[in-house]
């Protein structure tokens, strides 16, 4: 087995959205939580890649947040390269290992500075992190530029001068610049045009063997995600609720929400397959529902169900939190079936 | 049926161009695109952001603003010719023959009525009935989307719904006054997959039961290839690529749409890069001579850099690319 690059354990964040005090004392009603995350546990291995996919609210860019420190975990803990960076204590004693991870985020008309020349946003953190001094900072970021398929002289230009795939690859050059090993990506290509997410996904894969990085990769897309994973996390409702080998994931996907996710992806190839979309949408995570926090929507829901959190339980490589699964009642899969 | 398939289109698009008039001159928008769609058939529309394919909607249901018009060219519904129409005949035609959906469920509904009091709106404004009876047709109408609880939830404000449940009340609105077209563009860009695939066969279901045309505006190419019928692929205000969605989705014939489709990673399609085009598609002032795609192009040759190829038909299908000039026959 190879090295753990990071390694997250029960990790929590619960945001506070009560009414303010005094329309509580004056209206009624108590605090109001919403659990984002709600017991978050996985490794990521160095040189793999980690997708978390599932539907918005689902916590999977609240859990990026967290593993980069923009927010700090309401419990559980977050462990970088062996080093615990769960508090915001122990992550200040540790501005070396903060600084070897990056984040690329998904918007990448909102992410860079629009008053800064492309040169200064990239030599930011080599400025910051003093890498280099003098005229090797402009050398660096010269190097940096042509490493995601730019030119060194688009320095000196503005980012309104570049279109959205062009942003986004300044977006990952600053990531670069800091010489991080693990990169968090939070839905890099969701604002891209096909094929200009071609090219992104083609650099961001070059980079990786190139650099040997390591990438926690958000997106909703799952043929992206099938594209670039090692390996898939499967997200509900603040829980992960599978995670396996992508391959695995894809090919027998066990937890009956991962299926049908699968299920309504629009298929390409048309091969009539009939669909069945799930009914339902994705519960308010302010009042999630008891037990298992998919079985309104769950076809294989039964008593345990509603009133039992299924935990995560290993089967062979597979992770799964599914009462169904462990009682064995679970339908196979139609590839699985079929074959 | 059958009939009315061959002989009338429903709309009928032919050599349309859009300008936008500017202090350094017109930009073409849109040029030169021709297509036709029949009672029933769903066309799909895909493209990259800026290829133009939301300004043909946009011109199709009259909504184009200033300084942006149609400059030639010519929009028949029915036969009857709508783009010259003034405002106050097109806003009949609007909503009444043709519906529209938008991408983002809540802006089109306004935030500050009722859902019932906007279906009833416009069922009155388009069908004659009085008020009680344009109230039981908003709820048939909300059953028919597949609204929970359609009764209660009749009379609550926009906000008050999920965006999967607002993008059905819009498919109600639309459907209204039964038009016999829809122009949806991006319907599930805003959404879910799992809501997603919910409003999709929501859409096949009640336009095949309605026997309503639609024209789908997207850039997911996986949703046209589960809902149309026939597919345009447009490349910076023209159509690159129109066909049955089976020979275009599997066999494409332009480089772009080739390319296009390589680019599209899929499931259990295992590759080590995906197909990439190089550089974007590009700005309406500096759309390149000859063949737009030819600087990104990977087959380009001399005459791509100089005339500009008008669609060639090959089989089933219409390609503007000069590879297919006199090679099919």
């Amino acid at each position: 087995m190879s090295e753990n690059v990071l390694r997250v354990t029960e990790l929590k964040r619960y945001f506070d959205v009560s009414k303010p005090l005094l329309n509580r004392i004056l209206e009624g009603g108590g605090r109001q939580v919403v659990r984002a995350v709600d017991g978050v546990s996985f490794e990521i291995e160095r040189g793999e890649t980690f997708s978390l996919v599932g539907e918005s609210g689902c916590g999977k860019s609240t859990v990026a947040r967290l593993i980069v420190g923009l927010y700090h975990p309401s419990d559980g803990d977050v462990e970088f390269e062996g080093v615990s960076l769960g508090r915001p204590a122990s992550r200040a004693r540790h501005p070396e290992k903060q600084a070897r991870m990056q984040m690329i985020f998904q918007d990448p008309y909102a992410s860079l500075n629009p008053r800064w020349r492309v040169g200064d946003i990239i030599a930011e953190p080599i400025r910051f992190r003093k890498l280099e001094q003098g005229a090797a900072v402009m050398e660096r970021v010269g190097e940096l530029l042509k490493l995601v398929g730019l030119a060194p002289r688009d320095a000196a230009k503005y980012p309104h001068e570049f279109s959205g795939g062009q942003r986004q690859r300044i977006s990952i050059a600053r990531a670069l610049a800091g010489k991080p090993d693990f990169l968090v990506c939070d839905e890099p290509t969701s604002a891209l045009d096909v094929s200009v997410q071609a090219q992104i996904l083609n650099l961001m894969k070059e980079l990786q063997k190139e650099l040997n990085l390591t990438y926690l990769f958000i997106s909703h897309n799952l043929a992206v995600v099938y594209h670039v994973s090692t390996k898939v996390g499967v997200m509900y409702l603040g829980r992960l609720v599978e995670w396996s080998e992508t391959k695995t994931l894809f090919g027998n996907p066990l937890h009956p929400y991962s299926r049908m996710l699968l299920d309504a992806i629009p298929d390409l190839e048309m091969s009539g397959r009939a669909r069945t979309p799930v009914g339902g949408e994705v519960p308010s995570p302010i009042n999630p529902p008891p037990g298992c926090s998919f079985h309104p929507r769950c076809p294989f829901a039964n008593e345990r169900c509603k009133s039992e959190v299924p935990a995560v339980l290993s089967y062979g490589s597979q992770h799964v939190a599914c009462h169904a699964v462990q009682e064995g009642r679970l339908p196979l899969w139609r590839d699985a079936a079929a074959a | 049926m059958a009939t009315d398939r061959s002989n009338v289109p429903l709309l009928e698009v032919s050599n349309l161009r859009v300008e936008f008039a500017t202090r350094r001159g017109p930009l073409v928008a849109i040029d030169d695109i021709s297509f036709s769609i029949a009672p029933g058939e769903v066309l799909g529309v895909v493209g990259e952001s800026g290829a133009g394919k939301s300004l043909t909607g946009t011109a199709i249901i009259g909504l184009l603003e200033p300084p942006g018009g149609i400059t030639a060219g010519e929009i028949r519904l029915a036969g009857r010719r709508i783009d010259n129409l003034p405002h106050d005949e097109m806003r009949k035609i609007r909503g009444k023959e043709i519906g529209a959906i938008f991408q983002d469920p809540l802006t089109s509904l306004n935030p500050l009525y009722r859902v019932s009091e906007q279906l009833i709106e416009t069922i009155r404004t388009h069908l004659p009935m009085d008020a009680s009876q344009a109230r039981a047709r908003a709820l048939t109408l909300l059953q028919e989307v597949g609204i929970p609880g359609a009764a209660e939830r009749l009379d609550h404000y926009p906000h008050q719904f999920s965006g999967g449940m607002r993008q059905r009340v819009v498919i109600a609105l639309a459907l209204a006054a039964e038009p016999k077209l829809i122009v949806a563009d991006e319907p599930t860009t805003a959404l879910d997959v799992s809501i997603q695939a919910q409003i999709i066969s929501l859409l096949k279901r009640l336009c095949r039961e309605h026997g309503t045309a639609v024209m789908l505006i997207t850039h997911d190419m996986g949703v046209i290839a589960e809902t149309a019928d026939r597919v345009a692929v447009m490349y910076a205000g023209r159509i690159a690529e129109i066909g049955p969605v089976q020979d275009v989705v599997k066999r494409p014939l332009h480089p772009y749409t080739t390319g296009l489709m390589g680019a599209i990673p899929a499931i259990g399609h295992d590759v080590h890069a995906l197909t990439q085009i190089d550089g974007s598609m590009p700005r309406l002032d500096s759309i390149p001579r000859g063949c737009a795609f030819n600087p990104r192009c990977t087959k380009v040759f001399d005459r791509c850099r100089v005339e500009r190829p008008d669609p060639i038909p090959q089989g089933r299908t219409a390609v503007a690319c000069w590879l297919y000039d006199g090679a099919g026959r």
